[in-house]
């Protein structure tokens, strides 16, 4: 097991590599000026060219790349064009944030998601399997900015329940868990639940149905187990996909909360991604990107690890 | 004399109708068939018959939102299809365990071969986890599993068809039953380990003393294992009796179409049944009448109206049909022949 887990995590490596590779190229090919944002519009030539040895524009491209790489490995992103700070301090920090909120999201999506799929998939066809069902749709179409500002509408400015925007008293760095700063998180976390809420419970009810529908449930009845013990079987056999399904959900809300963050004003990536690219601001832009898809592969990885420990169907060799 | 045993299961009058679709389907018709304690009734018929049907209303396994049940249905006289959740519970896999066509769909992929007999034996009885694997391998012995300890860490999909089939008789009678379903316990598997399965299963048999029904596509089979023989149709049991009288001198057409293409000597072969010309009827669409009178050269319009009640024609011998008549004519005119 633990080879295969050392070799999953080799295997893993030049993945890594050509995304770095590919985060590189996408910021570095878009069209633009690198120094716009920080040169005055009559700088001159001179002051441009000093700046460009400054922050390394000059070299040929393939240098510039192992030079962030090598010190990427370390730790190091660079430094902000717009605000000097070094990237990696301001990156971790909003990620940080914002896998706080997405696993909170997802932790909600994949509760009520595995509810409302194992009362479909067990009462198929049935008037609670169609409602459960037409809530997961409506869950994965809704627009979720949509429903951020319905839900701001509804809690915030009328009924005054929860904080619209925010992270808490003393901003993202004071955060705590306690209701104080938790209050923050339920609105954006609540309405970045619903679509992996959604894709979950039709996973999950197709799963169970199919489940159900086997012969060794059959088996199980004949064994004499009660309705709960057999129900503890179809829980093992579900458990190894909806967990995939959960990981992956993960990782797209780690980097498709752009949208809502901004609505809640949500102190992570998504504001950080803004500014970066508002202010072709590279380094950071870069930074934020590598990093966000290093979590991505990583989680990944960890994805196909927790199935295979669960399922003993996976080759494991 | 000895007084008569009252018999471990006693069928009565069991119809099961399925009402999910859009016409109730009949696949079980008014059967009867009582099995005495020790006895192994064979239970034969094309594909589609009902017999798996017959066999699944003993543990009430059919879902029971779309499924009526009538009839009785006595496990050492209590009505099964009248039985609390909890009874049934402490039934299934205790009193009656049950044997499935093919170990691999039958038996959960992620939980060990070990693990399963293991939750049975701790379904049924207070012993420890410990305990349990004790029995577990035991059983795994008394199946001839090689290197049972190891095997008993095995998923399902890691043994061969043959070494599950004997782990699925092991899971069967890991809580001693009295009466063991079975079927079609060989069809899924290779020739020879079909044979090694069937002499396995009849060892067991003898030595617990097993009722068993055993269901099964191959009169070879039957006729190797059974007391008796009971063949079915559409849902009903046109035929039954001791082996020797039923394919001596069988007297149902049907029963009689299924012997007449087979070569002699009870062989374990693989064969299926053989073909009779023409299908089975549709059971959400059954004729009034002999349900296989459109395929019957006999059938006249006696047969067309109105369903043969069961006849007794030999001792223990009893045949659902108006034609045995000519069936025992025909039968007297080979004898003089031969
Ligand atoms: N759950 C169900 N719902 C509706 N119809 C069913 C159901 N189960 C079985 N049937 C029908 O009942 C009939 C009898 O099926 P059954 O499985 O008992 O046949 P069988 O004699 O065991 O055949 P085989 O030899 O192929 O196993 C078939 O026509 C089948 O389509
Ligand atoms: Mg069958």
């Amino acid at each position: 097991m633990l080879i295969y887990i050392a070799k999953r995590i080799v295997y893993t490596l030049p993945i890594m590599l050509g995304v770095t590779l590919v985060c590189f190229a996408l910021v570095h090919l878009a069209p633009g000026d690198p120094l716009i944002a920080v040169l005055p519009p009559d700088a001159s030539e001179q002051m441009k060219q000093q700046l460009m040895v400054l922050y390394g524009f000059d070299r040929p491209y393939h240098e510039q790349f192992l030079r962030w790489i090598w010190r990427a490995v370390q730790g190091d992103l660079g430094g902000s064009i717009a605000t000097n700070r070094p990237v990696a301090t301001e990156v971790f920090k909003a990620v940080g944030n914002t896998l706080m909120l997405s696993a909170v999201a997802t932790f909600i999506g994949f509760a009520l998601g595995t509810f409302f799929g194992f009362v479909a998939g067990y009462f198929r066809d049935t008037v609670i399997d169609k409602s459960a069902s037409f809530l997961s749709v409506v869950g994965v179409s809704v627009p979720h900015y949509w429903l951020g500002m319905v839900l701001v509408i509804i809690f915030s400015a009328t009924l005054g329940w929860l904080p619209a925007t925010g992270a808490g008293p003393g901003g993202s760095d004071a955060w705590a868990w306690d209701w104080a700063h938790v209050r923050h998180i339920v609105l954006p976390a609540i309405t970045m639940s619903v679509i992996p809420m959604g894709i979950i419970a039709r996973t999950v009810r197709a799963l169970v149905a199919e489940i159900l529908s086997q012969e060794f449930i059959a088996g199980l009845r004949a064994k004499g187990l009660s309705e709960f013990g057999v129900f503890k079987h179809v829980v093992k056999n579900t458990a190894p996909t909806a967990l995939a399904v959960m990981g992956i959900q993960l990782g797209y809300l780690l980097g498709g909360s752009i949208l809502i963050e901004t609505v809640f004003s949500w102190p992570g990536t998504g504001g950080l991604l803004n500014a970066a690219i508002f202010q072709r601001d590279l380094p950071l832009l870069q930074g934020t990107i590598l990093v966000l898809a290093m979590f991505f592969v990583i989680l990944n990885l960890i994805v196909d690890v927790v199935q295979t420990l669960l399922d003993p169907r996976i080759q494991r060799s | 004399m000895t007084i008569k045993e009252r018999p471990i299961l006693e069928i009565k009058n069991l119809s099961v109708t399925f009402t999910a679709g859009r016409k109730p389907v009949r696949a079980v018709d008014g059967v009867d068939l009582s099995v005495a304690r020790g006895e192994v009734v064979a239970l034969l018929g094309e594909s589609g018959s009902g017999k798996s049907v017959t066999l699944r209303t003993i543990l009430r396994l059919h879902n029971e939102r779309r499924t009526k049940m009538e009839g009785s249905l006595l496990v050492r006289g209590s009505d099964v299809l009248k039985m609390k959740t909890r009874e049934l519970g402490d039934l299934r896999g205790r009193t009656v365990s049950m044997i499935f066509q093919e170990p691999m769909l039958a038996m959960d992929p992620v939980y060990s071969v070990g693990q399963q007999i293991i939750e049975v034996i701790r379904k049924h009885e207070p012993v420890s986890y410990e305990e349990a694997r004790k029995r577990a391998l035991h059983l795994f012995e008394r199946v001839r599993i090689p290197s049972p300890e190891r095997r008993l860490d095995a998923y399902p999909h890691e043994m061969s068809g043959g070494m599950r089939q004997r782990a699925m008789i092991a899971l069967a009678l890991a809580c001693k039953p009295e009466i063991l379903l079975a079927d079609e316990p060989t069809t899924a598997l290779d020739a020879t380990v079909q044979v090694q399965i069937l002499l396995l299963l009849r060892e067991l048999q003898h030595e617990l003393g097993l009722s068993v029904i055993f269901v099964t596509h191959d009169i070879g089979v039957a006729v190797e294992v059974a007391d008796r023989i009971a063949v079915m149709y559409a849902g009903r049991i046109v035929e039954i009796g001791p082996v020797r009288s039923v394919i001596r001198t069988p007297r149902h057409p049907y029963t009689r179409g299924l012997l007449s293409t087979r070569g002699h000597g009870g062989r374990l072969s693989g064969k299926r049944l053989p073909a009779i010309p023409g299908s089975p009827p549709d059971l959400a669409n059954l004729p009034p009448g002999c349900a296989f009178a459109p395929r019957c050269a006999l059938a006249d319009d006696r047969c067309r109206a109105q369903a043969p009640s069961p006849t007794t024609v030999d001792e223990g011998h009893v045949v659902r049909c108006l034609r045995t008549d000519a069936t025992t004519q025909s039968l007297a005119a080979a004898d003089v022949s031969a």
